[in-house]
This record gives C-alpha cells, sequence and structure tokens, in this order.
C-alpha cells in the first residue's frame, strides 16, 4: 500500500516535468544528436548527404583559416573575460566602499546598463562611435591625437580589439553586479575585525573579498569564457568576421558555412568541437571553483 | 533486506530522481541519436528537375482568380510596380508577397524553395538549385513565348547543362524581369572642378583624372569594401575588361573545364588596382564602408567616381538630378572594345510551383508589354530584355539613365557582357574574393596572390 502510494508520486513528479524534459528532448538533445550525426557527413542541406567519416573533422584541424577562427575565440576571451572580472572586482569593491552614496546607485545603474540594452543595438551604436567620422576618433582628434584616428572595424590590427571592447563593455555590468551580490554576502563582523586589526584596503580586498567571493568569480568566468568561445552577435552586427577573417570567430564561421557555403557537414564538425572546446574551457574552471569551496 | 529497500523509498524521493532523472535523459539521448543515425541526412537522391508542360503558354493566367506567391528582394521598386501593372491588367491575378533582403534570400533559397515553393521568386547563384532540382526547367515556355529568338547573350548565364554545370549552355532554369550592367558612375560639380569635360576614353585618361582629384583634394573613388561583401571587386573586374577580353572571364565564371582567373591579363588589372590603392585614390575607411554608406557618401558629393550599376541609376536620377553621370570602363588601348559586367535581374519559378504557367506568362508580360518595359527603365533604370527590335521606352536626354541606357547597347555592340566574378560558385565572393580584397586594400596580400588564393579556392569549391 505504503510502496503503491511512493511510486504514484514519482509518476506525478514525472508528468509534471514531463512538458519540459520533452522540450528539452526536442530543442536541445535531438538537435545535439543531429548535428553530431551531420559532422559525419558531406550535405548541402537538400540534396543527397555523403559519408564523410572523420573528414570534417580532419579539415577543421588542419585548415589554417578554420584554426586561426578558433584562435580569434580564445584571443577574444582577453577581452570578454579577463578584462570584465578584473574591471569588475576593482568597481565592486570601489562601489562598495562608497555603499552608503547616491553615486554608488548611479554606478551600479550606469555598469549595468550595457545588459538591458539588446546586443544588436548595441553593436550599431558601437559601430557608429568606432567609425572613421565617428566620436571615438572626434575625441581623439580633439585632444591632438588626430595621428592614431582610423576606421577601428575595418583595420586588421584594431579590428579584433574594437569587437572586444564591445563585448567587454557588455559584460562589466554583469561581472560587477555578481560581485558586488558576492561582497554583501560576506559577514561584516570579517571586514570590521580587519580594520580593528589595521588592514588597508589592499589587505583588506586580498585576504577576505577575494577569497570570499570565489563562487562568483568562478560564474563570472564561466559565463564570459563561454560568451567569448560562442560569440556571434556583436561581430555579426559590427564587422561581420572582417576585415579579411580578422574578427571571423566559429560562431558566425559555423552559420556561414551551414547557409552561405552549404557546408552543413563542415559547420557541425566545427560545432561539435566548439561545444567541446567550451565544455574543456569551463569544467576545469566549474572543478576549480568547487575544489577551493571545500 | 526489507528493512534497507523501504529505507530507501522514504529516504528520499529526490535520490529516486536523480537516478531515475540521469536514467531518464540518458534513454533520451539514445532514443534520439539512434532515430536520427538511422538514415543519412537529405534526400535519398537529387530530384528530377521537373520539366514544364504547358498545354497553351498563351492561356497564361486564365480567367479564375488566382493568387501567386512571390519572394522578392526588398528595397527595390521594381518587382512591385510591375506586379501592380500586372494585376491592374490581369484583375484576376492576386500576389501574395514575402520580401527579404538579398542576403537572407541567398540563405533561405534552397529550403523555401523545397519547403514551401514559390511561383515567382528572386534567386541567387542557380548552380546549386538546379543541382538539387529546385528550379523549373523553362525551356517549354522559352519555346512557346519565343524567348529562344532574342539575342542568346540576354539568358546566357541562366542556361545550365544538366546538375548544374557549367553554366552558359544547356537548359533554360530562370528569367530575368530585366538585365543590369556596371560601369562608373561621376560627380558632374566635381568633375567640373577637375577640367573633366568628357567622359575618358583610355585607361590613361581615367587614370590621369584619378590624379588630378587627388591633387585638387577631392576624394577619387568612393567603393564600399567593408563587411560580408569586398566592392572592390568592381573596379577590379572592370580593370580585367580593360586589360583583356571578358571570354575567359565567363568560361571562369561559368565554371569551363581548366579555366582559370589568375591570368596575365588578369594580374595586370590587379596590379593596376593595387597601384591606385597605393596613391590613395579610395578612402582610408574603404574596408569598413558598406554599400549603403558609399551611396550615401556619393549622393552626398564627397568622391569623384563610384563602381556600381544602372539598378542605382533611377535613384541618382532622383537624388543628384542632373549632377550624376556614367561611363563605361574605358579600354586600355584608345578604339578598343568596351566590356562590363552585366546580369539579368534573375528570378525562377520553384520546380513545385502552384501556378507555374501564370508566373511565365508574367515573365513574358514583363519583357514585351510596352507599360512594364517603362517600368523597368523608369522605376528600374535598367534594360529590359526581349527581342533585339523591340521597341526602346523614352528616356529624359541627359539623366543617368539615359546614359546607362546608350552603354547598354555599346556593351551589345562589342558583345562584352561578362557575368559578375562574385558569382563563379556560390561561396567564392564571401570565401574568398572579400577576405581578399579587404586584405590587398590593408596591404596584406599582393595581386598575384590575390589571384592565386582566389583559383585555389574556386579549384576547391568545384571539387568538394
Amino acid at each position: 500500500m505504503k510502496l503503491h502510494r511512493t511510486r504514484r508520486a514519482r509518476w506525478t513528479g514525472w508528468l509534471f516535468a514531463a512538458p519540459a524534459l520533452g522540450m528539452y528532448g526536442v530543442f536541445v538533445l535531438r538537435p545535439l544528436a543531429l548535428t553530431v550525426q551531420y559532422s559525419f557527413y558531406n550535405w548541402d542541406g537538400i540534396g543527397p548527404s555523403t559519408w564523410a567519416g572523420l573528414g570534417n573533422f580532419r579539415m577543421v584541424f588542419s585548415d589554417p583559416a578554420l584554426l586561426n577562427i578558433i584562435g580569434n575565440a580564445f584571443r577574444l576571451i582577453v577581452f570578454f573575460s579577463v578584462i570584465p572580472v578584473l574591471l569588475g572586482l576593482a568597481s565592486a569593491a570601489v562601489i562598495r566602499r562608497i555603499a552608503a552614496s547616491r553615486l554608488a546607485a548611479v554606478a551600479r545603474t550606469a555598469l549595468f546598463l550595457p545588459q538591458v540594452i539588446p546586443l544588436v543595438a548595441a553593436g550599431i551604436a558601437w559601430s557608429w562611435l568606432l567609425s572613421q567620422t565617428g566620436v571615438v576618433n572626434q575625441f581623439l582628434s580633439a585632444i591632438g591625437l588626430s595621428g592614431v584616428t582610423r576606421a577601428w572595424l575595418g583595420n586588421f590590427a584594431t579590428a579584433l580589439p574594437a569587437v572586444g571592447l564591445i563585448g567587454a563593455w557588455v559584460l562589466l555590468g554583469l561581472c560587477t553586479l555578481l560581485l558586488l551580490a558576492g561582497m554583501t554576502r560576506i559577514d561584516p563582523a570579517l571586514f570590521e575585525a580587519a580594520r580593528i586589526d589595521g588592514a588597508g584596503f589592499w589587505r583588506e580586498f586580498r585576504s577576505i573579498t577575494l577569497p570570499g567571493l570565489r563562487q562568483e568569480i568562478a560564474v563570472c568566468v564561466t559565463v564570459t569564457v563561454i560568451a567569448a568561445l560562442a560569440s556571434f552577435d556583436i561581430i555579426y552586427i559590427a564587422t561581420q568576421g572582417g576585415p579579411g577573417d580578422a574578427t571571423m570567430v566559429p560562431g558566425l564561421e559555423i552559420y556561414e558555412l551551414a547557409f552561405s557555403h552549404r557546408q552543413v557537414g563542415l559547420a557541425s564538425a566545427l560545432a561539435v568541437v566548439l561545444i567541446v572546446l567550451v565544455l574543456a574551457c569551463v569544467l576545469p574552471i566549474q572543478w576549480l571553483a568547487r575544489r577551493d569551496a571545500r | 533486506m526489507s528493512g534497507r529497500t523501504k529505507m530507501a523509498h522514504r529516504g528520499g524521493g529526490l535520490a529516486a530522481i536523480g537516478r531515475g532523472g540521469a536514467v531518464a535523459v540518458t534513454a533520451a539521448v539514445t532514443i534520439t541519436m539512434a532515430a536520427a543515425a538511422c538514415s543519412a541526412p537529405g534526400a535519398a537522391q537529387p530530384r528530377s528537375s521537373a520539366s514544364a508542360k504547358i498545354a497553351d503558354a498563351a492561356s497564361g493566367c486564365g480567367k479564375a482568380p488566382v493568387t501567386l506567391n512571390a519572394y522578392i528582394e526588398t528595397g527595390f521598386q521594381v518587382p512591385n510596380s510591375l506586379m501592380a501593372e500586372f494585376t491592374r491588367q490581369y484583375p484576376n491575378v492576386k500576389w501574395n508577397i514575402r520580401e527579404d533582403q538579398f542576403a537572407v534570400i541567398t540563405q533561405n533559397a534552397p529550403r523555401v524553395l523545397a519547403n514551401d515553393p514559390p511561383d515567382l521568386m528572386r534567386l541567387p547563384s542557380i548552380s546549386d538549385l538546379v543541382k538539387d532540382g529546385l528550379l523549373k526547367n523553362l525551356d517549354p515556355y522559352a519555346k512557346a513565348f519565343g524567348w529562344d529568338k532574342w539575342p542568346s547573350s540576354e539568358l546566357v548565364q541562366l542556361r545550365l547543362g544538366p546538375g548544374g554545370r557549367p553554366r552558359g549552355e544547356g537548359s533554360l532554369y530562370a528569367m530575368g524581369l530585366n538585365y543590369s550592367m556596371t560601369g562608373v558612375f561621376y560627380n558632374k560639380k566635381l568633375a567640373a572642378r577637375i577640367g573633366m569635360t568628357a567622359a575618358p576614353t583610355t585607361l590613361a585618361q581615367l587614370d590621369q583624372d584619378l590624379a588630378k582629384a587627388k591633387q585638387a583634394g577631392i576624394t577619387p573613388i568612393v567603393q564600399f569594401n567593408g563587411g560580408a561583401t569586398g566592392g572592390f571587386a568592381f573596379p577590379l573586374q572592370d580593370l580585367m575588361a580593360s586589360y583583356g577580353p571578358p571570354g575567359p572571364i565567363n568560361d571562369w565564371i561559368f565554371n569551363k573545364p581548366g579555366a582559370t582567373i589568375d591570368t596575365p591579363p588578369n594580374l595586370r588589372a590587379a596590379q593596376h588596382l593595387v597601384q591606385w590603392i597605393k596613391a590613395g585614390y579610395f578612402e582610408s575607411d574603404a574596408n569598413a564602408m558598406d554599400y549603403y554608406t558609399m551611396m550615401s557618401r556619393f549622393t552626398h558629393g564627397s568622391g569623384l567616381f563610384m563602381f556600381d550599376g544602372d539598378w542605382e541609376s533611377g535613384n541618382l536620377d532622383k537624388l543628384m538630378a542632373g549632377q550624376a553621370g556614367f561611363f563605361l570602363m574605358p579600354p586600355s588601348q584608345a578604339g578598343g572594345p568596351y566590356a562590363a559586367m552585366s546580369a539579368p535581374l534573375t528570378y525562377g519559378i520553384a520546380a513545385g510551383a502552384k501556378h507555374p504557367d501564370c508566373a511565365a506568362f508574367f515573365l513574358n508580360w514583363v519583357a514585351t508589354n510596352p507599360t512594364a518595359r517603362q517600368i523597368d527603365v523608369q522605376v528600374g533604370g535598367s534594360h529590359p530584355l526581349g527581342a533585339a527590335d523591340a521597341d526602346m521606352p523614352a528616356v529624359k536626354p541627359g539623366t543617368v539613365t539615359a546614359a546607362t541606357l546608350a552603354a547598354g547597347s555599346v556593351v551589345s555592340r562589342d558583345n562584352g557582357s561578362m557575368d559578375f566574378i562574385a558569382n563563379a560558385t556560390g561561396a567564392i565572393y564571401a570565401s574568398a574574393w572579400t577576405p581578399e580584397l579587404q586584405k590587398l586594400f590593408a596591404g596584406k596580400q599582393t595581386a598575384a596572390g590575390l589571384l592565386s588564393t582566389v583559383q585555389a579556392d574556386y579549384q576547391q569549391e568545384l571539387a568538394g
């Protein structure tokens, strides 16, 4: 009798979860499985396909152009992860110090605002700012640096840092807010004790704030690394991967390969490689954070 | 034993769901994998291209109400004006129109043609579509309507061999609403400032005009080369036409066996383009400039020349009334033949279209009806298709449209029409021309390297 009831309860649970699981299966697992399957074929998306074995993967790892594109994704980590997390830590620490003042609220809002703006709009606005006649160059000219003005997004040397800057601008707010929330979670008594012991800002930051924020930093790094490796929208809007292949990233290349070049197999292989790369980068971060937490 | 079982059951739904969940997820993955893996993706074999079978071409759209599905490019008024006029003349025909940007149409084309086949569709490069059997073979219509009696150069680009290759011969798979042509637009006010009184007739004269503009502090050429489309392909191909005959270039675009873009005249053309780049004739932000920025800058008078096509003639007559001129790219030797990129505004009928006869009747009407031809010229600024002796609509003398139409007859006189080098394969523009031309402008690629890289990509694509 008892057994019967628990079993029924368990089935009821599954029934509630069923719609979500169904969606997950149809819109996440099935496409994932199909992507893996397609990666073993040469296929134009419509006509008959031919078995390619590991040919598409060999192509991904041997074609210098594709390797460079994967390299671009890793270069973006500097702008999408390192800069936002470091600046985020700094600005969160400062905002926390001035927590009571009105300035703190203003700073919080200003930093978080990019998160609210659609990425496409941000990309368009930044491509105006960074154009030959844009505000950035006007400012540089005004302070006597007209020698360095250029079309930032159209120059081979500056295009990748320029789109990286847009990403950093977007992600800084997210990191700041997460870290700020983490800081308020730290027991204020610890700070008080440190101050009584005569600790300065730096000592306090290194010995209390940083260790207390391990979890939040791990979340920030995870989210931003994924944003860097899987970036698409900012680059699609700002440069379309140009000039040349200077800002081409795997996300955009997968889309181009599948829908413009109609090489669905190669696109899928690159997508699989991208998934593996993201996992290879993110899992160690998670593992480190969890180990430290214990 | 029994105690332990009870414990486990009572112990927590969470653990149970955790275990059961893992099993369920694994099962789901396995099932979807198995379901997915049991057959190769795609059609078992290519569809056979449905050949149009028509009882009576003249019956056209009949008398009963009919709604044609059209999928067209947004931002160009010609098709909309033509369809509206057609409905005025044939009130039983209504249109269900879907519009997208050309880039979107390019990406959607195979899937739309396969899953939701339109009666009439603006088409990108058609080789792959024919290979997959997605387009109606128009040969029977061509015969019934007499399209095969028009000058063969008008539709040669839309003929394909079996399986989609080579192009330029075989069955007709698409039609044009008109055909456009490219050359050099110039700003008459700025031209007067450098003392340019007539269009240059040799490449050397064009070079002199460019140098004079540079000296006068005028941007010599406004040309886009940014984003996903390298607009330097326009001046490059014009220079190719200036240095050599169009035949070998067409062979290359049509995928004739053994054709190459890496020829001595083309190398001289690419080197000439590099000279222009080094001389500072283009704007320094060309690699960040898209097509619309170029148009806006040229119409606002910020440069002397612009390499573009006559699809902008009507637009320029409106925005720069009396201030814009047009000339064909001059040959390298005085008195040499003229050549230009010229291509039909390609429209096709899906293999699975519901009303192919009516759509074909419309296409024929566009080329033969006097009002339709007038719309083509006045709204589109481009040359209508049709028989060589068909009436040409009158245009106002002195306009850009008049200049481009006159240039059209020069090109057909010299048999100098070429398809666009970006259309040689489906991906060659995005994967080779655009990045390599952007590198060329930035000084990271040489003229010889440009041609050999593009040729290597071309061979790889044709092999794959």
